[in-house]
C-alpha cells in the first residue's frame, strides 16, 4: 500500500469519496466551534478593543494562502517528475481555493487596519507580498483556462508555479527591502516562547483546524471535479473519433 | 447573547460577513460544478456504452 | 545562432517589426505622467526616477508578444526546433535579439525623457546604469512569459498578466537604485540585487523558456 496508489484517478475518487463527508463535517464543526468560541467567548485586546476578535479569520487563511502555493508547487512538482495527472488537477483544484484564502486575508487585514493604523491600506512589506501573492494566483488561473488541451495545460502551469515560485519569494526580500512596515511580527511561531495570549490561542488554534480542513475537502471535491471534467472531455474526443 | 464590540463593532462584524460570504460562495460554486459535471460524465458514459453495446450487437 | 540574431534583429527593424513602437509609447507615457499628476517641478523630479522605471517596463512588455509570435505564425519556430541548435540557445538569442532591439533604445532615450520630467543632475548615470543592468532580466523573463503564451490565440493580456508579477523584484530594485541616485544616497545594496536577480535571470530562465518552448511545439 504506498501513497502513489492514490495517482489512480479512480482510486482518488473512491477513497476521497468516503473521506469528504467526515471531512467537510470537521471542518465545518471546526470553523464553527473557532468562530464562535472566538466571536463570542473571547475577550477584548485591551489595546485592540474588539478587533482583536478578526484574528480568528485574518490569520488562518493568511497561513492557508501561503500553505495552498506550496501544495500547488508541491503538486506540479509531482507532476513534472512523476507524471500523476492526479496531481496536476489538484493543483489546479487548489488556485482557486488559495486565491480565495487571500482575498479573505487582504480584506479582513484592510478592514483590521482602518481602526487599528487609521488606513485600509499601506504599502507594507507583508501585506505587499500578499497582494503579489495575488497576483501569481490570479496568472496561474488564467493560463489555466486559457489552454485547451489538458496536458499541456498542466505542463505550462506547472512550470510556471515553480518560476512563480522563485520569483514570489524574491519579490519577498524585495519588497521587505523596499520598505519597512507597520504590519507586526509573526502572530504564531514555534521558537517563541510566548506567542499570543492563552485566551486567543486556543480559538485560534481550533479554527487554523477548520480552515487546514476546509481546503482538504475543498481541493478533495474540486480535484474529483477536474478528473471527472477531463474523462468527460476525453470520451466525447473519442467519441468524435469513432 | 450578542457580546459588546464597543466601536469597532462594524470592523469585527463586516470582516465576518465578508470572509464567510467568501467561503460560502466559493464552497456552492465548487459543488455546484461538481454535481453538473458529475451528471455530464454520466450521462456520456451511458451514452458511450450503449454506443458500443449496439456495436458489439451488429456485430455480432 | 549570430544568423539568427541578425535575421532577428533585421525582421525587428524593418518596417512593421514595431522597433519604434516600443520609444514613442515611451515617450506617450512619459508625456502622460505630468499631465496625470500636475506640472510641479519639484514633485515630477522627485518621482521622475520611479514614472522612468515603469515607462520603460511597460515599452518593453508591449514588444514581447513579437518575440515568438511571428515565427510560430510562419511556422519556422518549427523549422527552429530541429535545427541543430538547441533549445536554450534559441530562447537565449529571442531575449538577445529582444534587449537589444526594444530594451536597449529604451535606456538610450531615457535619459533624454529624463529632462522632461526634471529629474536631478546626479540622476542621469544611475538611471542609466540601473536599466542597463535591469532591461536584460526584463527581455529574459518575458521571453519566458512569450514562450509560456506562444500558442494563444489572444495571448496579449495573459502575457501582461503572467509578467507583470514576475517583473516586480527587477522593478522594485531598479527603481530604487534610480531613486537613490537621484537622491544623492548609497545605492551599492540595491544595485548589486538588481545585478544579481539580472544575472540569476540570465543564467536560469532560458532553461524554462526551452522547455515551455518544446512542450508548446509538441
Amino acid at each position: 500500500m504506498s501513497f502513489w496508489e492514490y495517482a489512480n484517478p479512480v482510486k482518488f475518487i473512491r477513497t476521497t469519496d468516503r473521506l469528504l463527508p467526515w471531512l467537510s463535517v470537521t471542518a465545518v464543526l471546526c470553523l464553527a466551534v473557532g468562530l464562535i468560541w472566538g466571536f463570542f467567548f473571547t475577550p477584548d485586546d485591551f489595546r485592540q478593543g474588539s478587533t482583536v476578535k478578526i484574528i480568528y479569520l485574518h490569520v488562518p487563511s493568511a497561513l492557508m494562502a501561503i500553505n495552498a502555493w506550496l501544495m500547488m508547487l508541491v503538486a506540479s512538482i509531482i507532476w513534472i517528475v512523476r507524471r500523476h495527472h492526479v496531481s496536476a488537477l489538484a493543483a489546479r483544484a487548489a488556485a482557486p481555493v488559495g486565491a480565495m484564502m487571500t482575498v479573505i486575508a487582504l480584506a479582513t487585514g484592510a478592514i483590521w487596519g482602518q481602526p487599528m493604523w487609521g488606513t485600509w491600506w499601506v504599502w507594507d512589506p507583508r501585506l505587499t507580498s500578499f497582494l503579489i501573492l495575488f497576483l501569481f494566483y490570479l496568472g496561474y488561473i488564467a493560463l489555466w483556462s486559457a489552454i485547451e488541451d489538458d496536458d499541456t495545460a498542466a505542463d505550462l502551469t506547472s512550470i510556471l508555479c515553480l518560476v512563480g515560485s522563485v520569483f514570489a519569494l524574491l519579490s519577498r526580500y524585495a519588497v521587505l527591502f523596499w520598505n519597512q512596515g507597520l504590519h507586526q511580527g509573526a502572530s504564531l511561531s514555534l521558537d517563541k516562547e510566548e506567542n499570543v495570549h492563552d485566551v486567543f490561542y486556543f480559538p485560534l488554534l481550533v479554527s487554523i483546524a477548520g480552515f487546514v480542513l476546509l481546503f482538504i475537502a475543498l481541493v478533495f471535491l474540486r480535484t474529483q471535479t477536474e478528473i471527472r471534467a477531463r474523462r468527460a472531455r476525453a470520451l466525447q474526443a473519442r467519441e468524435r473519433l469513432a | 447573547m450578542m457580546p459588546d464590540l464597543g466601536s469597532y463593532a462594524q470592523y469585527v462584524l463586516s470582516s465576518y460577513a465578508v470572509s464567510l460570504v467568501l467561503i460560502v460562495v466559493l464552497v456552492a460554486m465548487s459543488m455546484h460544478r461538481a454535481r453538473k459535471v458529475k451528471a455530464e460524465l454520466e450521462a456520456i458514459e451511458a451514452r458511450v456504452k450503449r454506443q458500443s453495446g449496439e456495436r458489439a450487437t451488429r456485430n455480432g | 545562432m549570430i544568423a539568427l540574431l541578425t535575421r532577428d534583429m533585421r525582421l525587428a527593424v524593418r518596417a512593421g517589426g514595431g522597433f519604434g513602437l516600443g520609444l514613442a509609447f515611451f515617450l506617450i507615457v512619459v508625456v502622460m505622467v505630468p499631465f496625470g499628476v500636475g506640472p510641479e517641478t519639484a514633485l515630477l523630479s522627485r518621482i521622475a526616477p520611479g514614472v522612468l522605471w515603469i515607462g520603460a517596463l511597460l515599452a518593453c512588455l508591449l514588444s514581447l508578444d513579437r518575440i515568438f509570435a511571428l515565427d510560430w505564425e510562419d511556422g519556422s519556430l518549427d523549422l527552429l526546433a530541429t535545427a541543430p541548435l538547441p533549445m536554450e540557445a534559441i530562447a537565449v538569442v529571442k531575449a538577445l535579439a529582444h534587449w537589444l532591439t526594444s530594451a536597449l533604445p529604451l535606456v538610450l532615450a531615457a535619459p533624454a525623457l529624463g529632462v522632461l520630467l526634471n529629474l536631478p543632475p546626479a540622476g542621469y548615470l544611475w538611471l542609466i546604469l540601473s536599466l542597463a543592468v535591469g532591461t536584460p532580466a526584463l527581455s529574459v523573463i518575458g521571453t519566458f512569459g512569450a514562450a509560456l503564451t506562444v500558442g494563444l490565440k489572444r495571448g496579449g493580456l495573459l502575457l501582461s498578466l503572467l509578467v507583470l508579477p514576475l517583473y516586480v523584484p527587477t522593478l522594485i530594485f531598479g527603481a530604487e537604485v534610480a531613486r537613490r541616485g537621484a537622491e544623492g544616497l548609497a545605492v551599492a545594496t540595491p544595485l548589486a540585487m538588481l545585478a544579481g536577480i539580472s544575472a540569476g535571470a540570465v543564467a536560469l530562465l532560458p532553461f524554462a523558456s526551452a522547455a515551455v518552448l518544446r512542450i508548446n511545439l509538441r
